[in-house]
């Protein structure tokens, strides 16, 4: 690996010295709409580089078109300065990355070991049967993937829908879960709601009933939109505690002033 | 049996909203990062050293030696690790979704410890709901003035940033994970030169600590070195919290004391085995670590040393337990397949390493096995791990590709009657030769 007198590695870009400025080329075709712009910035502002913001502008990207497209890679690539190879090679190492459309729920069924000691693959199965698709695949309302451990050992076996939990799950509840996501075809997917319809156990106390919840088969995370940030678009410009929770450093301040 | 809650009292005493910022203040929230606020770097970083409070993301470090070794060069970051994906592992989770203030509170009293402006959580990818609680959060502690650009009235300027991962194990490893927070592919970085303490993040000095670890700083500041220490057990300080996971009967997390033996966690806080089987055997510390089996552990103590010298790890506290039902082969596939899947791919033992490994032990179960599949996965951990011993050798950038020799050599090692077993059954096909004529 090569470094620098400075220490910086060369692999792909110079880091950004302190206090540069980006300006997003003129000839750039920026297709998404003046509030996605508006979100894309408050995110590369809370960064001290601005290549930082490249993973939440790649879930921008798929919330704009459902998932990621040339054209949203594009947008990523010149608004963080990079090429669109680089961006492509990011978008390729993380498996929450989606090229191909996943349907309108992505159901993620864990079948890592403590899931798997007590009926993952069933349950796996159970839904690949009811969806009528089989893992690794979508049809316009529904993916199924499996996935490797989510975090929910305590409460094995359990799936995501839309990257939102339910924890507890038998193979027959798992098929109704399918059944009811054909049928209902609800909006926001609530983790709340899917674990009171379908779920069992789980790892522990949840305690608090959320009302916010997924609207695509990304992760449901205020900066890049959720049920309830759907509502309220966010105004050109803004930043602050609310959305980004994060005050602009005061003049002067350690961090480069990028724009 | 009950045993003193640290990290889980909050949420234990006020299961409604322990979350919340006002629960929290009520609850003497906050009080300890004033405290931090008025005391220096050294004050700070020999309080955490001699606390004796060891890293609890997994590689078993102490927290204080790592503060110390950061380099003078400023401007210097924190980054907590709440990538928590090893199979079995589900704390994180819960002191993220439950408490996370006293999460952001510890990162205050780190930042003044190593004079860091600049924080960010990294929380892995299928943990949006986690994520969401402590946005919320850290948007209160601002909006209350515990965060910005002067921290209680102190002039002291901190801020945190929330950043998602998007599903790869490895960016658990610190440098993949400063890696990923730089925007590029969570590849490990070669250590020297690439120190997170040293460089790290924009190759600036980095902090990089667990969840659970700067958990437990608000509470060491407020009572002191010398009830922590009472808390544990010898050199193993504090409490543990453990993720109990498999065929048990009250499976969840745990907070617990070290120096119990491993049948009083499992018989007695874990409640058993299900349908009350005979245990069979289990992974003391996630899918990196050896197994036990009840014949040479069982009443062994949980300890750090005691662990690491009976050829295992306590590892991040997940304890997957198996009973007599298991098929070993296929729980050592399954574990394995985990490590294939997640291999970054840089180094070729690990990459090609891993999905030999996993595509042996898969034709074992498919009813493929030949008789020299056993001596050919030893060869292929030996490998990726020279020796296959423990702690194991490594011959890769990072951990990931050794770690998965775990589960083989523990199949080998306890079980290797079983897997013979499954080649003994292997309905093979006799080998002809096709359109040979004649």
């Amino acid at each position: 690996m090569w470094i620098d007198e400075e220490g910086y590695s060369l692999r792909s870009q110079p880091y950004q010295a302190p206090g540069t400025r980006y300006q997003v080329p003129e000839n750039a075709l920026m297709t998404w709409s003046v509030s996605t712009l508006a979100r894309a910035h408050d995110i590369i502002a809370r960064y001290p580089q601005r290549r930082s913001a490249v993973m939440p502008l790649l879930y921008i990207a798929m919330r704009e078109d459902g998932r990621l497209t040339d054209d949203g890679m594009r947008q990523v690539a010149d608004l963080t300065g990079l090429t669109p190879a680089q961006i492509q090679s990011v978008a390729s190492f993380y498996v929450m990355y989606k090229t191909e459309a996943q349907g309108k729920y992505l159901v993620s069924v864990c079948s890592s070991i403590s899931c798997f000691l007590l009926g993952g693959d069933d349950v796996l199965h159970a839904v690949e049967q009811a969806a009528g698709v089989p893992a690794g695949e979508a049809d316009d309302v529904i993916g199924v993937e499996h996935a490797e451990c989510i975090g929910a050992c305590g409460g094995a076996p359990a799936c995501l829908v839309n990257f939102e939990l339910v924890e507890g799950l038998t193979p027959e509840k798992a098929g109704e879960m399918i059944e009811w996501l054909r049928n209902a075809t609800p909006e926001v997917i609530n983790a709340d709601e899917l674990q009171t319809l379908f779920g069992g156990r789980r790892s522990f106390d949840w305690a608090i009933k959320e009302e916010n919840g997924a609207i695509g088969p990304y992760p449901a995370f205020p900066p890049f939109g959720t049920a309830a940030q759907n509502t309220t678009a966010l105004e050109p410009g803004r930043v602050g505690p609310p959305v980004g929770g994060k005050v602009p450093p005061p003049s002067g301040g350690g961090r480069g002033a990028e724009v | 049996m009950t045993y003193p809650l640290v990290l889980f009292r909050r949420m234990t005493d006020h299961p409604a909203d322990s979350h919340s910022i006002d629960r929290y203040l009520e609850t003497g929230g906050y009080e300890q990062a004033r405290v931090a606020l008025g005391q220096t770097r050294d004050e700070l970083v020999e309080l955490v050293k001699s606390s004796g409070l060891i890293g609890r993301g997994g590689a078993g470090f102490s927290a204080g030696l790592k503060w110390s070794f950061l380099a003078p060069a400023r401007p210097a970051y924190l980054v907590v690790n709440g990538d928590e994906s090893e199979p079995g592992t589900f704390k994180d989770r819960q002191l993220l979704e439950r408490d996370p203030h006293q999460m952001i509170e510890g990162m205050i009293i780190a930042a003044v410890a190593n004079e860091v402006h600049e924080a960010f959580i990294y929380i892995r990818g299928e943990y949006p709901k986690p994520a969401r609680r402590v946005q919320q959060a850290v948007a209160d502690a601002y909006e209350r003035g515990y965060l910005g650009s002067d921290v209680m009235g102190s002039g002291y300027h901190l801020d945190i940033t929330v950043h998602l991962g998007a599903g790869a194990y490895i960016c658990g490893e610190e440098t993949a994970l400063l890696n990923s927070l730089e925007g590029r592919r969570g590849e490990p970085r070669l250590k020297p030169p690439f120190f997170p303490a040293a460089k790290g993040l924009y190759m600036l000095p980095t902090i990089v600590n667990n969840v659970e670890t700067i958990s437990n700083l608000p509470h060491i500041v407020e009572r002191g070195i010398d009830w922590y220490k009472g808390l544990g057990h010898d050199v193993d300080t504090g409490t543990f919290l453990f993720s109990i996971s498999g065929h048990v009967k009250r499976p969840g997390n745990y907070e617990l004391p070290h120096g119990i033996t491993w049948r009083e966690l499992i018989y007695d806080v874990a409640g058993g085995i299900r349908d009350d089987n005979e245990l069979k055997a289990w992974v003391p510390g996630g899918a990196s670590a050896p197994w036990f089996i009840p014949s040479e552990h069982l009443d062994i103590q949980i300890t750090k040393s005691v662990t690491d010298s009976s050829g295992s790890m306590l590892g991040s506290g997940a304890v997957i337990v198996m009973d007599e039902t298991t098929d070993m082969v296929a729980a050592a596939e399954r574990l394995v397949r985990f490590f294939a899947e997640e291999s970054c791919g840089q180094c070729t033992p690990c990459r090609e390493g891993t999905t030999w490994l996993d595509m042996i032990l898969r034709r074992m179960l498919d009813g493929g096995g030949r008789a020299v599949d056993l001596d050919l996965l030893y060869d292929v951990s030996d490998n990726i791990s020279v020796g296959v011993g423990w702690p194991p050798k490594q011959t890769t950038i990072c951990p990931l590709g050794p770690s998965a020799v775990s589960a083989v050599k523990s199949l080998l090692d306890y079980f290797r009657d079983e897997a013979e077993a499954h080649i003994a059954r292997a309905n093979r096909v006799p080998l002809t030769i096709k359109g040979g004529g004649a």
